[in-house]
């Protein structure tokens, strides 16, 4: 960095772990020039409960409730994720039915866990109202949440093998409901920022990061896709029947913080067309394929990722045949994408470093683990 | 020159303010009043534990057959029995339900064979003290009674 006007030296500051900005408890050491950014270092592991090393002391049923744990606000993505894998190792599909279920739920916590992130990105950034209208339209979703399942949060909605709860009565209503009111809130919250001119300046050209070095650093998600590389699981290698439904993976060419705003914003109103078809077309039958009550998986290995919200989420497990996993292994998308964080604030303002790391939409449960 | 405008008469400003505006009608106002208005909570929502008894002679339906406490991913739940010399049943003594350390994950509520154990709807479960988070049979059988303030 050119030499400032008083040659001072660097100096470095510490980000958190109790900073409001760094959702949670991130901690960042900041070099700073003046109000120059010349490199992060995070720390992290303040959140650490060693979920993969839970996971193998626990039989694979006991199992699926901690890895709601991990991205808690986008848990059902998670427990999907998990679901699968462990399907995987036992050969066993999900019915029918059980599949464009776990679509619809997965798709509204798609949409929460972005409205959660547009509401605090907002406020990160200075705009306060977008928080309380994401707040208002995520409880709409949780609330279905909790009817179909009995949890808001953390809500171990998915079985090995199926699902335990059938729909409640209204579900399918309520879901279409939900999306007919919901799409033109999401004009609302653009009429609140896509336009501002505060918001656009804030954002556009802030964090970038180009196709290459996302792919070099292995970012995924809307932060993949807003760099211009059309690269979703859902589309690449659909899983839980996602071919049937007809829908587009958003795209930006820039890469910065605005296009990621965009694709995100855009991701939201595909989950709804999702929504749509799988909500319309739920098939009659059982929501639960034949699985053992004692699930003890042959000797194997598998490995399925899911796109989360946040990006590529991919379970890897490694089973030595008896009930507990021998080794299973998260490949969780905050944790990687977190990674470019230095790459992205080089050489930004300190205020525009709350941006960035309110872009990557990290979830300390899944950083940290 | 339309940007200058704009600038001038903060047409940003007046927009985003309208949408403010827009929700300013009470009808519109979402935030819950919790402690005077009791949110309605979901049927099956997973609260606080309860062990069933049989509504006609008032004895437990639990059968002393220890699933939920295997079931339990945290091992918080422990049964206690005795067999009962003249009928061969065991009979339930004590039933310990830690709620300090349960993710109230409904594990324990699908293994049971007979809906003995079962996650209510009552959710307001804090406590003073640890000690106070840990369920004996009596509160488990009766329910949690929460202490209610007036303001
Ligand atoms: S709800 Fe889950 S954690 Fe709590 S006691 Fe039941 S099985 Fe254990
Ligand atoms: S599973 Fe049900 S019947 Fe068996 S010990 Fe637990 S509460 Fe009692």
């Amino acid at each position: 960095m050119a030499g400032t006007f008083l040659d001072s030296t660097e100096l470095v500051l510490n980000m958190g772990p109790q900073h409001p900005s760094t959702h949670g408890v991130l901690r960042v050491i900041v070099k700073l020039d003046g109000e120059r950014v010349n490199g992060t270092e995070c720390v992290i592991g303040y959140l650490h409960r060693g979920v993969e090393k839970i996971g193998e002391n626990r039989t694979y049923t006991m199992f699926a409730p901690y890895v709601d744990r991990m991205d808690y606000v986008a848990a059902i993505s998670n427990g999907l994720g998990y679901c699968l894998a462990v399907e995987k190792l036992l050969n066993v599909e999900a019915t029918p039915r059980a599949q464009a279920i776990r679509v619809v739920l997965t798709e509204l916590n798609r949409i929460a866990s972005h409205l959660l992130w547009l509401g605090t990105h907002a406020l990160d950034i200075g705009a306060i109202t977008p928080l309380f209208y994401c707040m208002r339209e995520r409880e709409y979703t949780l609330n279905i949440f909790e009817k179909y399942c009995g949890a808001r949060l953390t809500t171990h909605a998915f079985r090995i093998g199926g699902l335990q709860y059938e729909t409640y009565d209204g579900f399918e209503k309520e879901v279409e409901e939900f999306c007919d009111l919901f799409l033109p809130k999401v004009d609302e919250y653009e009429e609140l920022l896509t336009g501002n001119r505060i918001w656009r300046e804030r954002l556009i050209g802030v964090g970038i990061l180009n196709e290459a070095d996302c792919k070099a650093y292995g970012v995924t998600g809307p932060m993949l896709r807003a760099a211009g590389c059309a690269w979703d699981i859902r589309k690449a290698l659909p899983y839980s029947g996602y071919e049937k439904y007809d829908f587009e993976v958003p795209i930006r060419q820039n890469g910065d913080t605005y296009d990621r705003y965009m694709v995100r914003m855009a991701e939201m109103r595909q989950s709804v067309r999702i929504i749509r078809q799988a909500v319309a077309a739920i098939p009659e039958g059982p929501i639960m394929a034949k699985v053992p009550k004692i699930i003890k998986p042959p000797v194997g290995e598998a490995y399925v990722s899911v796109e989360a919200p946040k990006g590529e989420l991919g379970y890897y497990i490694l089973s030595d045949g008896t009930t507990q996993p021998y080794r299973l292994r998260v490949r969780p998308p905050s944790f990687v994408n977190l990674q470019s964080l230095d790459k992205m604030a080089k050489g930004s303002l300190v205020a525009d470093l709350v941006a960035i790391i309110g872009t990557i939409d990290i979830v300390l449960g899944e950083v940290d683990r | 020159m339309t940007k200058l405008l704009r600038t001038i008469f903060l047409v940003d400003l007046f927009q985003g303010l309208w949408v403010t505006f827009r929700t300013q009608h009470p009808k519109n106002i979402v935030t819950e009043q919790y402690p005077e208005h009791r949110p309605k909570i979901a049927e099956r929502y997973r609260g606080a534990p309860r062990l069933n008894i049989n509504p006609e002679n008032g004895q437990t339906l639990c059968i002393s057959c220890d699933l939920c406490a295997v079931a339990c991913p945290e091992n918080l739940i422990i049964v206690g029995w005795v067999r009962n010399p003249e009928t061969k049943r065991k009979d339930l003594v004590t039933f310990t339900y830690d709620t300090s350390r349960c993710m109230f994950c409904g594990l324990c509520e699908d293994a049971c064979p007979v809906d003995a154990l079962e996650l209510t709807q009552d959710f307001e479960l804090a406590s003073y003290s640890r000690e106070g988070a840990i369920f004996d049979r009596q509160i488990l059988e009766e329910g949690i009674k929460p202490t209610k303030y007036r303001f």
